[in-house]
């Protein structure tokens, strides 16, 4: 797997955002874009990045065990990620969570078994006055979904059972 | 009267480039660089008494003269790591009024001679790092970013650099790590960032509600930002509302208002009418005040809310009302610190590791009063010994809460 053949115009336009003895600092939007495709960043992708930025491998691999938007391991096709830090539970993530977890048949950490929807419980979003509310990360990158009930995360749900 | 950061709730179409630039936008900026010297822009800054907005209240322009002219080039970084449970008052200066974000951190960048900047967003905000990368090109198309601005030879661009979900890279010196490619880790200081920051160049960082004040002061003067909030905190800021209120969200007020004022006059009150008990002023790096009617009507202001024994931080108010135990919010707060702790120095990450497990065993009535006393005796042993505010954060809503609402501990654990 090469990114810079996969996506050239992308590669080129992140590089250019930094000085080019700098370019370690792409580190961050390449892996981004290594994990459009499958969700997550395997091995292959790791030793590419670390080529094109000189840095060895491991570097690489700090990076994506550091930070939680990264993953080294596949999942449903989207991730559910619903807030339930301390104002959000203050009004009711909690119970959403659990409710969502009752409606959909699996508990937090868990896939449904059509390999849509890992759902997980993640540390503050910023969007604590419209709890609750939960983000989607899949290939269409992250969205923010708030004020949500149960029976609206079902029907989103089934409108992403839909997407191609 | 108008709002001065959140103008979009005045004129919806603030977004777009021609509606603010009819509306006052980017001639702060032209003034600045066409017939002000960065030191004069800093000067006014200075006069403003503009203090940071990220929580540490830190005077602005006093931070922008600290800037090291031995060493170039300079950086001005924007942080929109946005992240303190409780926060979400930058994420609609982006969204709703960008340009006036942007006209500042390109002022700041002026004031410090940086010729290029960076907006550091969470990764959560990929969303709004597209929007803001829109509004970038608009301005360099309009001739406001880019080379020989206005027909002089200053020129600047502007890019953005999204995160990946860690709480730590709002810290300004881990944010700096993870901006050159590496784990969000904070360095130990000194040296600050206006002498060694990004590439090891002088940079300044300031969070992005501060920025967004520079263009309105740049326009109407120093006096004219000192005639709002108090003597101790000038200006407006915008308070995020969120917890047991019925109209949770941000509200911008002068400094100096009242409790009071912003639970119940904007937040509408408490749902189902119940009492307030606690309030923490700064999101979950906050001490618990204990709510009474002389906390209510206490101004807001840095000063003011330190009597209280509470920082007033970015002014992330939560409201707990009758029905939430403190064991439950500290148990909440410390899942989060665990979580998000670096794990770089020993206090912070061993210290949360064993706070989580204390807050775990007497949440859920397990708990004995040795835990308690051990549990308060481990959060002291952390404050003053890590190597950035998060492991202190950490410490905050416990000590104060098995402090100041011990009954609420002595309800859940074992006789």
């Amino acid at each position: 797997m090469s990114l810079e053949k996969t996506y050239p115009k992308e590669v080129k336009q992140i590089l250019s955002k930094y000085p080019p003895e700098q370019k370690r600092s792409a580190v961050m939007p390449l892996l981004y874009l290594a994990q459009r495709e499958e969700g997550y960043v395997n091995k292959a992708a790791m030793q590419d990045i670390a080529k094109m930025l000189d840095i060895t491998e491991t570097e690489v691999a700090s990076i994506v065990g550091f930070y939680t938007l990264y993953h080294d391991e596949k999942a449903g096709k989207y991730r559910m990620q619903v807030c339930t830090d301390l104002p959000c539970a203050l009004r009711g993530a909690d119970e959403f969570l659990n409710n969502l977890c009752g409606n959909l048949g699996i508990k937090v950490g868990e896939t449904t078994d059509d390999g849509l929807v890992t759902l997980e419980g993640v540390m503050c979003l910023a969007a604590c006055d419209k709890a609750p509310m939960f983000q989607t990360q899949g290939p269409d990158g992250i969205k923010y979904h708030e004020n949500m009930t149960v029976d609206r995360t079902m029907e989103l749900i089934e409108a992403l059972k839909g997407v191609k | 009267m108008a709002h001065v950061l959140l103008r979009h709730r005045d004129i919806p179409d603030i977004n777009k480039l021609d509606v603010y630039k009819k509306n006052g936008g980017i001639d702060a900026f032209k003034k600045a660089v066409t017939k002000m010297q960065p030191t004069e822009v800093i000067d006014v800054v200075k006069a403003s008494g503009l203090r940071g907005r990220g929580g540490a209240g830190f005077p602005t322009g006093m931070k922008w003269s600290f800037i090291d002219n031995k060493n170039w080039p300079h950086y001005v970084v924007a942080n929109a790591d946005e992240s303190e449970p409780g926060t979400f008052k930058d994420r609609e200066l982006m969204e709703s009024n960008p340009f006036q974000f942007l006209e500042g951190l390109a002022i700041a960048s002026y004031a410090v001679g940086a010729t290029a900047a960076y907006v550091y967003l969470r990764g959560e905000f990929w969303q709004v790092a597209a929007f803001l990368d829109e509004k970038i090109a608009e301005m360099e198309k309009a001739g406001y970013l880019g080379d020989n601005l206005f027909g002089t030879e200053y020129s600047l661009k502007i890019f953005t650099h999204i995160g990946a979900g860690a709480y730590i890279c709002g810290e300004e010196t881990a944010l700096l790590e993870s901006l050159e490619g590496k784990r969000g880790q904070p360095r130990v200081r000194p040296p600050f960032p206006p002498t060694f920051g990004l590439y090891g160049k002088p940079t300044i960082i300031n969070n992005v509600e501060t920025f967004a004040n520079v263009p309105p002061i740049l326009a109407n003067g120093a006096d004219w930002y000192k005639s709002m909030g108090t003597a101790d905190s000038a200006g407006v800021k915008l308070f995020s509302l969120s917890g047991r209120v019925r109209k949770p969200g941000n509200y911008e007020l002068p400094f100096g208002k009242t409790f009071r004022e912003l639970i119940y006059e904007y937040g509408g009150g408490i749902q189902e009418g119940r009492p307030v008990k606690a309030i923490m002023p700064a999101g979950a790096s906050s001490s618990l005040i204990v709510v009474d009617d002389k906390v209510l009507d206490t101004p807001m202001d840095y000063a003011t809310v330190r009597t209280l024994g509470a920082d007033l931080g970015s002014a992330s108010v939560i409201v707990i009302d009758d029905t939430v135990s403190v064991d439950w919010i500290i148990n909440k707060t410390i899942h989060f610190f665990k979580h998000e702790s670096c794990g770089k120095c020993t206090p912070c990450r061993e210290g949360n590791y064993w706070m989580k497990h204390l807050t775990e065993r007497i949440h859920s009535g397990d708990g004995s009063k040795a835990d308690v006393d051990l549990l308060l005796n481990v959060a002291k042993q952390m404050q003053g010994k890590c190597l950035c505010a998060l492991g202190e954060f950490a410490t905050m809503a416990v000590v104060t809460g098995i402090e100041r609402f011990p009954q609420d501990f002595k309800k859940v654990v074992k006789a």
